[in-house]
C-alpha cells in the first residue's frame, strides 16, 4: 500500500485527535473516582449577624477593616473596579421583598452588613467551568485562585453580589501588606472566604473576634448545640433571598 | 528541480532558527557547568526533602502542597524523615528558612534560564526589607 | 485539499481590501496586548455590569453561525435545489462565526493563559463546558463538510457518502449550540431578565433572522463585486424565512414584555424599563433599544410586501435593519440588561471604552477576513467549472 502525503497528513491528525481524547476521557474518569470518598460528619459553617447590635455604634466599621486588612483586600477609588469582601448597603436594597411601605420608613436606609452566604446549594459551583469554585465539607464556598480563569460566569450567577473581580494588578492599591495571607493576581475573581485559613487554625473569622458588640455569632449550624444554632433559636431571623433556593448561610436578627 | 536551492536554504535557516536554544547555549559562555552558590539557611539543616530531591522536583512539591492544602483541606506534611510541616510555603519555607529570595531561588532560576516565576506576584515576601523587584 | 491558495490572487481593488483588514486586526491585536498587560481595567465592565461587549458579540455570533441550518436543512432534507450554492455560503459563514465566538470568549477571560483548564479540570455541572463541547463539534463539522464538499464539487466527483451522515448531524447540532448559549443565561438564579424559559426559542427566532439576512447581503455584496449570482428565487425564498423569524423574535420580546408588566412583578419590570424607558435616572440605553424595535417593526413591513421584497434595493435595506436591530438588542440590550439593576438594586453605566471597542472591531475584521478568503476561494472553484 503506498501512503501518499495527504494520507500521511490526514492520519497523523487522527491519530492526535485519538490521542487527545484517550487524555481527556482519563481525565474525566480519575475526577469521578478521586471524588468518592467515605461520608464525614456534616460541618457546616455559618453566622447569625445581629444588626440592632450592629448599628449600635453609628459609622463603625471595625468588622470591613479586620477582614480587608487580614485577607489583603485592595481599595480602589472607582466603584467599578471596587473589591470588597464584607461591606454594607441600606436595608431597603438588600431585603427588597421584605418591607411594606411603613416598615421602610424606619428600617430602609439603615445599614445591613453584606458578605458571601456560602449557600448550601450554590450557583457559582455549578456554573464554575473549571471548577475553581466549590463549597467544602466544612460548608465555606471557596476559590482556588490557581485554577480560576477569571471568566466571570460566577459573578453572573450569584444573586447576592458578593463576588468581585480583579480588573487590574490588586498590590498597588494595598496598604500594608499582610504577609500571611496571599495577595490576588489580576484576572482573577475573589470574595469572602470565611476566614477559611484561620477555621484551619482553630480560630473565628475576623469580622466576628473584631466586633465589640458581639453582633457576629458564627459556627457549625449543623450542631444543634453551637452557639449560632442557639442565637437562631432564641431570635426571629431572616436570610437574603430564601426563595431562590439557594440556602444561604448567613443568617439576619432584625 | 529548480527550487532545490531555495528549499535547502529555507531548510537550513529553519534548522537553525529551531536548534538557537542550543548553540546559544554553547556561544554564550557565561553559563557554567558548576552549580552555583546559593545562600542557605543559617539555623535550619534540614529541608522538607532531601536536596536532590528538591533540587529537581521543587515546583511538584509545592505544587502538590498546593493542590492538597487549597482543593482538600490536607494541610499537615510529613516529611521523609517523619517530621510534620505546615503545607504553607509562606509561613513554613519562605518566613521560617529561605528569608533571601534573590540569593536562594533568584540564583538558581538565573542559572537554568527560568523567568521569574509569578508566584511572589500573590505569595509575599514583605517580611523581606528588599522588596523592589517584582 | 487545501485549495486556499486561490484567495493568493486577486485584483488592486481586493489586496487593498485585505490589507485594511489586517490593518484593523493589527490594531484590534495591540489593544489586546494593551489590556493583557493592564487587565480587563482598560474595558468599561465593573464590578456590576461584569460582562459587556466581548460576551454580547459572542451571544450574537452564536446565532449567526446557527443560522446555517436556514439553507442546510431546506436544501439537505427537502432537496430544494435553488439552496445549492448557498448551503455552502452558509456553512462557510457558520465556521467564520463560530470562530469569532472562540475568540470573543478568549479576550474576555481575565487569565487567558489557564484556558486549558477547561479541558484540564472540566465541570460537567457548567453550561459553559456544554457551550464549548457544543461550539467545537460545530466548528469542526461545518469545516469538514465545506472543505469536503468543495473539494468533491473542484473534481466534479459527487460528495464521499459518509460526509451525509455529518450532513444530518450537524442540523440538530446548529440548535443546540444556541440553545446552549441560551442556557448559559436562562438557568442563572437572580437575574430575572434572562430567567425565562423562552430565552431559548426567543435566540433561535433572533438567530435565524440576523443570521440569513446577514447572507442575503454577503449574496448582494459578490453579486455587485464579482458578478457572482446565487440565484433570485433563493433569495426570494431566504428572505420569506427571515421574514418569518423575525416576526416570531417580534411576538416573543412582546410576550415578555406583557409577562412583566401586567403581572407587575418589580423585579421582572425593573430590566425592561431600563432598557426601553430608563430607570433610577440613567436613560443610556433607551435610544438604542428604540432604535432597534424601530428597525424590526420597518424591516418586517418592507419583507412582508411582496412587491418590496423582490426590489433589490429595500431587501438591502430591510436586511440591514434586522442585522443592526437585533445586534443592538442581543448584542447589548440582552447582556446589560440582565446586569441592571444589579442584584443589590445599583445601576452602573457601562460604556464600552476605545481599547474594547478595537478589540472587538479587530475580531471583526478576523472574520471579514475569513470570509473573503474562503468565498474567493469558492467562487474560483465555482468559476472554473
Amino acid at each position: 500500500m503506498k501512503i501518499t502525503r495527504k494520507d500521511f497528513l490526514r492520519l497523523s491528525g487522527l491519530g492526535l485527535l485519538a490521542l487527545a481524547g484517550k487524555k481527556a476521557v482519563r481525565a474525566v474518569g480519575e475526577r469521578s473516582f478521586a471524588s468518592s470518598s467515605p461520608p464525614k460528619k456534616r460541618v457546616r459553617w455559618g453566622m447569625a449577624i445581629d444588626l440592632q447590635k450592629c448599628r449600635q455604634k453609628d459609622g463603625c466599621d471595625r468588622c470591613i477593616k479586620a477582614c480587608h486588612s487580614t485577607h489583603n483586600v485592595p481599595q480602589f477609588a472607582d466603584r467599578a473596579h471596587e473589591i470588597k469582601w464584607i461591606w454594607k448597603e441600606p436595608f431597603k436594597n438588600v431585603f427588597p421583598a421584605a418591607q411594606t411601605g411603613y416598615t421602610r420608613e424606619f428600617f430602609g436606609d439603615l445599614p445591613v452588613l453584606l458578605l458571601c452566604n456560602h449557600c448550601d446549594d450554590p450557583p457559582c459551583q455549578d456554573v464554575c467551568p473549571v471548577d475553581a469554585t466549590w463549597k467544602r465539607d466544612n460548608g465555606v464556598v471557596t476559590i482556588d485562585f490557581h485554577r480560576c480563569i477569571g471568566c466571570r460566569y460566577c459573578m453572573a450567577a450569584c444573586p447576592y453580589g458578593a463576588r468581585s473581580f480583579n480588573w487590574q494588578d490588586p498590590r498597588p492599591a494595598i496598604a500594608m501588606v499582610n504577609p500571611d495571607f496571599p495577595t490576588r493576581t489580576r484576572g482573577v475573581v475573589e470574595k469572602c472566604n470565611f476566614c477559611e485559613e484561620r477555621l484551619a487554625r482553630g480560630q473565628g473569622p475576623a469580622c466576628a473576634e473584631s466586633c465589640e458588640e458581639k453582633a457576629i455569632v458564627s459556627g457549625d449550624l449543623e450542631k444543634p448545640d453551637s452557639e449560632v444554632r442557639q442565637v437562631l433559636r432564641s431570635r426571629f431571623a431572616v436570610q437574603r433571598k430564601p426563595e431562590l433556593g439557594t440556602g444561604p448561610s448567613v443568617y439576619y436578627i432584625v | 528541480m529548480s527550487d532545490r536551492p531555495l528549499i535547502l536554504a529555507g531548510l537550513t535557516l529553519f534548522v537553525g532558527l529551531v536548534t538557537t536554544p542550543i548553540w546559544h547555549g554553547a556561544l554564550d559562555r557565561k553559563t557554567a557547568l558548576t552549580a552555583p552558590p546559593i545562600k542557605l539557611p543559617a539555623q535550619e539543616k534540614q529541608c522538607v526533602a532531601p536536596t536532590s530531591y528538591m533540587r529537581s522536583s521543587h515546583m511538584r512539591l509545592l505544587e502538590d502542597w498546593r493542590n492538597e492544602a487549597v482543593r482538600d483541606g490536607q494541610r499537615q506534611f510529613v516529611a521523609f524523615n517523619g517530621k510534620t510541616y505546615d503545607k504553607n510555603p509562606t509561613r513554613t519555607c519562605v518566613t521560617a528558612c529561605h528569608t533571601d529570595r534573590k540569593e536562594f531561588c533568584g540564583r538558581c532560576h538565573d542559572y537554568a534560564g527560568v523567568s521569574d516565576p509569578d508566584c511572589w506576584n500573590c505569595h509575599n515576601d514583605s517580611h523581606q526589607a528588599s522588596r523592589s523587584a517584582p | 485539499m487545501f485549495m486556499f491558495e486561490r484567495a493568493l490572487t486577486g485584483s488592486r481593488k481586493y489586496w487593498l481590501w485585505v490589507a485594511s483588514l489586517l490593518f484593523v486586526v493589527l490594531a484590534g491585536s495591540l489593544c489586546y496586548v494593551l489590556q493583557l498587560t493592564h487587565g480587563l481595567a482598560v474595558t468599561g465592565l465593573s464590578r456590576d455590569v461584569s460582562w459587556g461587549l466581548y460576551i454580547a458579540q459572542f451571544t450574537f455570533f452564536v446565532g449567526v453561525a446557527a443560522s446555517a441550518v436556514i439553507v442546510v436543512l431546506p436544501y439537505y432534507l427537502h432537496n430544494y435545489q435553488q439552496f445549492v450554492r448557498l448551503t455552502l455560503l452558509g456553512e462557510l459563514l457558520a465556521v467564520t462565526a463560530v470562530t469569532m465566538c472562540m475568540l470573543f470568549i478568549f479576550v474576555d477571560l481575565g487569565q487567558p493563559s489557564r484556558i486549558f483548564n477547561i479541558v484540564l479540570h472540566p465541570q460537567l455541572k457548567s453550561v459553559m463546558f456544554w457551550d464549548m463541547i457544543a461550539l467545537g463539534g460545530y466548528l469542526l463539522m461545518n469545516a469538514v463538510i465545506a472543505v469536503v464538499t468543495l473539494t468533491a464539487q473542484r473534481e466534479q466527483v459527487p460528495v464521499p457518502g459518509w460526509i451525509k451522515p455529518v450532513i444530518i448531524l450537524s442540523i440538530p447540532w446548529a440548535i443546540s449550540i444556541h440553545t446552549v448559549t441560551a442556557f448559559l443565561y436562562s438557568g442563572l438564579p437572580g437575574r430575572s431578565y434572562w430567567l425565562t424559559a423562552i430565552l431559548a426559542p426567543r435566540f433561535l427566532a433572533s438567530a435565524f433572522a440576523s443570521g440569513p439576512a446577514l447572507l442575503i447581503l454577503l449574496c448582494l455584496a459578490l453579486r455587485k463585486l464579482t458578478g457572482f449570482d446565487a440565484g433570485w428565487e433563493a433569495i426570494q425564498k431566504l428572505a420569506v424565512i427571515v421574514a418569518y423569524a423575525l416576526a416570531i423574535n417580534i411576538f416573543l420580546i412582546l410576550a415578555e414584555v406583557f409577562t412583566a408588566f401586567y403581572s407587575g412583578i418589580p423585579e421582572h419590570e425593573e430590566a425592561f424599563r431600563y432598557l426601553f424607558v430608563g430607570f433610577n435616572g440613567d436613560y443610556h440605553l433607551v435610544p438604542w433599544m428604540w432604535l432597534s424595535a424601530l428597525l424590526s417593526w420597518v424591516a418586517l413591513t418592507l419583507l412582508l410586501v411582496p412587491k418590496w421584497r423582490n426590489n433589490i434595493r429595500l431587501l438591502a435595506v430591510a436586511c440591514a435593519a434586522i442585522f443592526v436591530s437585533i445586534w443592538l438588542d442581543k448584542g447589548l440590550g440582552l447582556i446589560v440588561g440582565g446586569f441592571t439593576p444589579s442584584p443589590l438594586g445599583a445601576v452602573t453605566r457601562y460604556v464600552p471604552t476605545l481599547p474594547e471597542s478595537t478589540i472587538v472591531l479587530g475580531i471583526w475584521a478576523v472574520g471579514a477576513l475569513m470570509i473573503t478568503v474562503f468565498y474567493k476561494t469558492t467562487l474560483s472553484v465555482w468559476e472554473e467549472n
